[in-house]
């Protein structure tokens, strides 16, 4: 008998869905999809005509998630038609599972408990790694790549290789996740991942919330990866619960302790201060304290990456008792209806709106340009989103600057940017926000 | 896919497809988005370039959202090639589903802006007639080139129907 092929966590996945044992690395496999998703951008508005045209129709319509989150609120007859042609193809094609304006896919997806361990799942979306951080692999899709999945239920991949990135210690305060992500964008630059797969592990990832770990996921589209992902935990189960999803779904699903990665990057979180990532990319990162004489006129908390409940929470923290400064702007467009809602139960929102903060529907809104709180000329902006590439958020000479939710709060205080240690002190943090 | 000479445009690494496809046109009629396609980096790009022309970058060409206007963008201007050191791997996969021959070349960064291009992506090779050089690509295999030979995943499909879910007849 040959000896068993040792496989990661992806390889286990993309094994199962294409009815194998085991696959090796390089191979190029064809694959069935568990879940489709897909959003107002990239969805229906494209695929429908794609499907027509060569005469398919949706292969499972129970595998299917549509969400709309890029053009809402409608804002010009353009983007109602957009929505309104959303709305028609899912009727027409049944998919029950369709989240109209209730907030962002990727967070949609995993509060309503689509997303599963050891899931093989594709999104019309770059940030679909999202859902990494609960075992399941999911990757982006572009349109064309989403109607063939549509209409044959499959895809082809190439088996990738996984590179680790192990964070130990511990964050001290007034730090988060998306410290972490930025400071590995720092070292492993845009490409390192050459379209991999980025696994996270270290005690200082085990202690991430589930949200705080959908940081490190959505951000492996940075990194250049295929997917990121997470070993299924204790608190990975306790998330899926909560989520109301039948655990008779959600099994057990991890990679086997002998396989082998193609690199390990080891972090410390002990040493680790607020990061910011500077024009025009998310990997021109540097500590905080180098940007303290950058003045701005927008702080922006939104986006799938920065605007969950516990981003909410981290921004309330710094902003308790604090007003925003004098001609500075502070968006917040919540990632999702049920976070709003959950924010306003818990006294979050009035926080956020009595220190001058101006709340925005949930939605994509000014991350990619295409809703309300766009930049003008020359304008500067930190944000908590996950891109600052040029003229993403509006004009082509704007410049955007990437930070926690705790550095984009206590830059809007400030009117510069700030290191948000200043704000929080131990003794308040080990309270948190009720 | 033509054996035609183009002229190359040279742009760096990390070429977005914010850069590609910007978002504030991401509504509009392609030909519109189309005429602001790498506007950020060359302002005179679309008006500059001639169809049969060809894109080269840098590393990790491509990078950033799932957009495929960011491919159909170059299409729809009448590039006929990109070539780059490296591509992100959505963007690679949007052009082989489009149609757009992705060639990796780890020459790429040789080629000099107006140099004279003649591409072949089944034998994978680059003629550089301006330095009268010849580069080699990394091999597309079968499988994705039966695609981009088919014009893209949905011809490609459309020719092997029995694996499509069609629509009831009624
Ligand atoms: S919030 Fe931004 S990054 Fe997230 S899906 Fe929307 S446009 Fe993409």
């Amino acid at each position: 008998m040959l000896p068993r092929l040792a496989q990661t966590l992806a390889q286990k996945i993309i094994a199962r869905a294409a009815g194998r044992d085991s696959v090796r690395v390089g191979e190029l496999i064809v694959a069935k999809v568990d879940l489709a998703m897909m959003h107002d951008s990239g969805g229906p508005r494209r695929v429908a005509a794609m499907l027509a045209e060569i005469g398919a129709s949706v292969w499972d319509r129970n595998k299917v998630v549509v969400v709309t989150d890029h053009f809402v609120p409608a804002v010009d007859v353009d983007s109602a038609r957009i929505l309104k042609l959303t709305r028609d193809w899912v009727r027409i094609n049944q998919v029950d599972r369709f989240h109209d304006m209730q907030g962002i896919c990727h967070v949609v997806m995993t509060e309503n408990g689509h997303v599963r361990p050891g899931m093989f799942a594709v999104g019309g979306d770059s940030h679909s790694p999202t859902a990494g951080a609960f075992g399941a692999f999911m990757f982006g899709v572009g349109a064309t790549e989403m109607a063939g999945v549509l209409a044959t239920g499959e895809i082809w991949i190439k088996v990738p290789e996984t590179q680790l990135i192990r964070w130990q210690g511990k964050l001290g305060h007034a730090l988060s996740a998306k410290d972490m992500i930025l400071a590995t964008l720092k070292r492993l630059k845009l490409n390192t991942l050459k379209y991999g797969v980025a696994q996270y592990c270290g005690e200082a990832v085990t202690a991430l919330s589930m949200s705080d770990r959908m940081v490190l996921t959505n951000m492996a589209a940075e990194l250049g990866a295929q997917t990121g992902l997470i070993e299924p935990d204790a608190t990975t189960f306790a998330a899926l619960k909560n989520a109301d999803v039948d655990m008779q779904y959600a099994p057990e699903f991890h990679g086997d302790p002998d396989a082998t990665f193609l690199a390990t990057w080891d972090f410390d979180a002990n040493k680790l201060v607020p990061q910011v990532a500077a024009p025009h990319s998310p990997d021109n990162v540097d500590d905080v304290d180098r940007f303290q004489n950058v003045t701005i006129d927008q702080a922006y908390i939104g986006a799938c990456t920065g605007a969950k409940l516990n981003d909410l929470h981290m921004a309330a923290e710094v902003l308790k008792g604090r007003k925003v400064a004098r001609n500075i702007r502070l968006l917040i467009a919540p990632a999702s209806t049920r976070m709003t809602a959950a924010a306003a139960a818990d006294g979050t929102l009035a926080t956020l709106t009595a220190a001058g903060a101006i709340l925005l529907p949930s939605g994509c809104g000014a991350c990619a340009g295409y809703g309300a709180g766009i930049l003008a000329e020359d304008e500067v902006c930190i944000s908590s989103t996950a891109r600052n590439f040029k003229g993403r958020m509006g004009a082509a000479s704007s410049h955007v600057y990437l930070g926690s939710p705790y550095t984009v709060a206590a830059s809007a205080v400030t009117g510069r940017i700030t290191d948000p240690r200043e704000f929080i002190h131990v003794f308040h943090h080990a309270q948190a926000v009720a | 896919m033509s054996k035609t000479f183009g002229k190359a445009f040279v742009f760096g690494d990390n070429i977005t497809t914010d850069a590609l496809a910007p978002g504030a046109y991401m509504k509009a009629p392609l030909a519109e988005l189309a005429a602001h396609c790498l506007e950020s980096i060359d302002a005179d790009f679309a008006r500059d370039m001639k169809r049969g022309d060809i894109v080269v970058g840098g590393e990790n060409f491509g990078m950033g959202s799932s957009r495929e206007q960011a491919v159909m963008a170059l299409r729809e201007l009448g590039i006929g090639y990109v070539i780059a050191k490296s591509f992100a791997g959505l963007f690679f996969r949007n052009c082989i589903n489009l149609g757009l021959a992705p060639l990796m070349c780890v020459d790429a960064a040789k080629i000099n802006a107006g140099d004279e291009l003649c591409c072949d992506a089944g034998e994978g090779s680059i003629l550089n007639k301006t330095k009268n050089e010849c580069y080699a690509c990394e091999p597309i295999p079968p499988h994705l080139m039966a695609m981009l030979n088919d014009g893209g995943l949905l011809s490609h499909l459309v020719k092997r129907r029995a694996l499509i879910t069609t629509l009831p007849s009624n």
